[in-house]
């Protein structure tokens, strides 16, 4: 890789240990890809759950911490493993929050800004078109190229951090022009009218899209969707097929008139054919809305839904950090937690140690309205059911789908 | 039998393949205590990863994967090597990070053409899988 003065004194150590480690290991990154140079990101965005991490990740951080290292482009965290002010909720052990707290500590040392959020598009800053960033979450990333018209591919923890103490990545994938255009045409002939059924049918794009190199051109949504439509939508897509940027007329910046042949056709039986996929049980043990946070919105609607009833089973409402505080202002959770609910912060359920989760609280069926989460959790040991909001909410009440 | 690769990283090794037309995602694919592919869906459901070459298909899922590959290798419940047809970004860092080798791209389905319990060879220098 062509490296300018900068970077070949990050590689010599002259601006520390923890930023010769960083720019090391993107180069490596980067000849893998073939990538000429470098390209400057604005911010960079960290997915470093301890469940993810372990102690060794944790003490890599905090070696880069003992080295001074410091972030040069703001930084700031996806979910963190808990909510530490929720841990007798989940039944985290002590351990799982040491580990926690070690984290933080090496990301406050690195100047990293503990935003602690998978929507920062909607709660922290949207990046602009043709902005260049280091995002560290598939869904983030997703929004960021789709939505925003702005650069990124998935950066990992480790290369995301790297990102943020160089202040660049390596130039390929999707900060290349080349690799931004549409490759397979979609044409779907069914309007989403809930998150499940947008995520249901941005995991189908993504199932059938193939791989990461992939970008879907998806026509037939002739309405604006709304950020958290595409939220869902996008996140289930990444999440289903390692997808990091669709094609949307009216929605993507960059969506031109698509000359691609149609390459699959997208109707109502195929959405309902996913979803039953996770219909497979009607007791349900626990409800959890998360995967991604909350926004304001969402959880505006779930309090309404919540108004007056009584639960039988735990209902999770995970949000960020920043909603959080609005939320318990303008008595959303309260209404929620009235309910039996519990609104949580700054956590995501599957990233927050959900096989132990699982084990602690007796958890295996459970419900939800995210597609993303449906498919993760197969492998944690649950039974994930896919369903509306509505649904969800009534299942707790009822116990059953 | 020898395929040459577009992409790849780490050291020489050799050992036994583990084939499949599938994914790879160590968050959702895997149970990483056991070291065994636990997603039910999964065409190597039930079965070990560690110490063996896994050929499969493309990455998916997310960006857990690069900080788990690292963490898998501290405590030895970590594949010998990966070889897949296409790779994302979290997989090649991943590598990068936690000094696993990776081989990837191949003008045919390398799931294909590599019989399942074969011993293979890997040269990332050379960017080379050969069958022995």
């Amino acid at each position: 890789m062509k490296l300018n003065d900068l970077e070949k004194a990050m590689r010599a150590g002259e601006l520390g240990t923890a930023a010769k480690a960083a720019i090391e290991h993107q180069i490596k990154v980067g000849e893998f890809f073939n990538a000429a140079d470098f390209v400057p990101v604005t911010q960079a965005h960290i997915m470093a759950d301890t469940e993810s991490l372990g102690e060794a990740g944790v003490k890599w951080l905090e070696s880069l911490a003992r080295d001074q290292g410091k972030v040069r482009v703001p930084t700031i965290t996806d979910p963190r493993g808990t909510d530490f002010a929720k841990v007798n909720v989940l039944k985290h052990a002590g351990w799982i929050v040491d580990l926690e707290r070690r984290a933080v500590e090496a990301f406050k040392k690195l100047g990293v800004l503990m935003t602690d959020t998978c929507i920062n598009y909607q709660t922290i800053q949207a990046p602009a078109r043709g902005e260049s960033v280091a995002f560290g979450d598939t869904g983030v990333v997703i929004y960021a190229n789709s939505v925003c018209g702005a650069r990124s591919n998935y950066e990992g923890g480790p290369s995301a951090v790297a990102a943020g103490l160089t202040g660049r990545v390596p130039r390929y994938g999707f900060h290349l022009d080349e690799h931004r255009k549409p490759t397979v045409r979609f044409a779907v002939s069914f309007r989403p009218q809930s998150l499940n059924q947008w995520g249901a049918l941005g995991g189908l794009v993504g199932r059938l899209a193939g791989n990461y190199w992939a970008v879907p051109h998806i026509d037939g949504i002739d309405e604006a969707p709304g950020s958290d439509a595409l939220k869902h939508f996008g996140a289930a897509m990444a999440s289903f097929g390692s997808i990091a940027m669709y094609h949307m007329a009216g929605v993507t910046p960059e969506a031109a008139p698509c000359e691609l042949a149609v390459s699959h056709r997208i109707g109502a039986a195929e959405v309902k054919a996913l979803e039953a996929q996770y219909a497979v049980e009607r007791e349900i043990d626990v409800v959890v809305f998360s995967a991604p946070q909350l926004s304001l919105y969402e959880l505006r609607a779930l309090a309404a839904l919540c108004e007056g009833r009584r639960f039988v089973r735990p209902l999770l409402a995970v949000t960020s950090p920043q909603i959080k505080p609005d939320a318990d202002r303008m008595g959303l959770t309260g209404t929620i937690e009235q309910a039996g609910g519990h609104v949580l912060a700054g956590m995501c359920f599957y990233q927050s140690y959900a096989r132990e989760i699982a084990e602690a609280n007796g958890w295996k069926r459970l419900a939800t309205n995210s597609a993303k989460l449906v498919n993760i959790l197969g492998g944690y040991g649950y039974v994930p059911l896919l369903a509306s909001m509505e649904r969800c909410v009534e299942a707790a009440e009822k116990g059953r789908l | 039998m020898i395929f040459t690769a577009r992409h790849a990283i780490g050291k020489c090794v050799r050992g036994e393949a583990l084939v499949a037309n599938d994914g790879f995602s160590a968050r959702y694919d895997l149970d990483r205590i056991k070291g065994v592919f636990s997603r039910p869906t999964h065409k190597l459901a039930g079965q070990s990863y560690v110490g063996r070459i896994l050929v499969l298909d493309t990455a998916k899922g997310g960006v857990a994967s690069s900080w788990m590959l690292h963490e898998m290798a501290t405590r030895g419940v970590v594949p010998l090597a990966l070889v897949l047809n296409s790779v994302n970004p979290i997989l090649a860092q991943g590598a990068a990070f936690g000094d696993l080798t990776l081989l990837a791209g191949f003008d045919a389905d390398i799931t294909a053409r590599v019989p399942n319990g074969a011993t293979v060879e890997i040269d990332p220098a050379a960017r080379t899988l050969r069958v022995l």
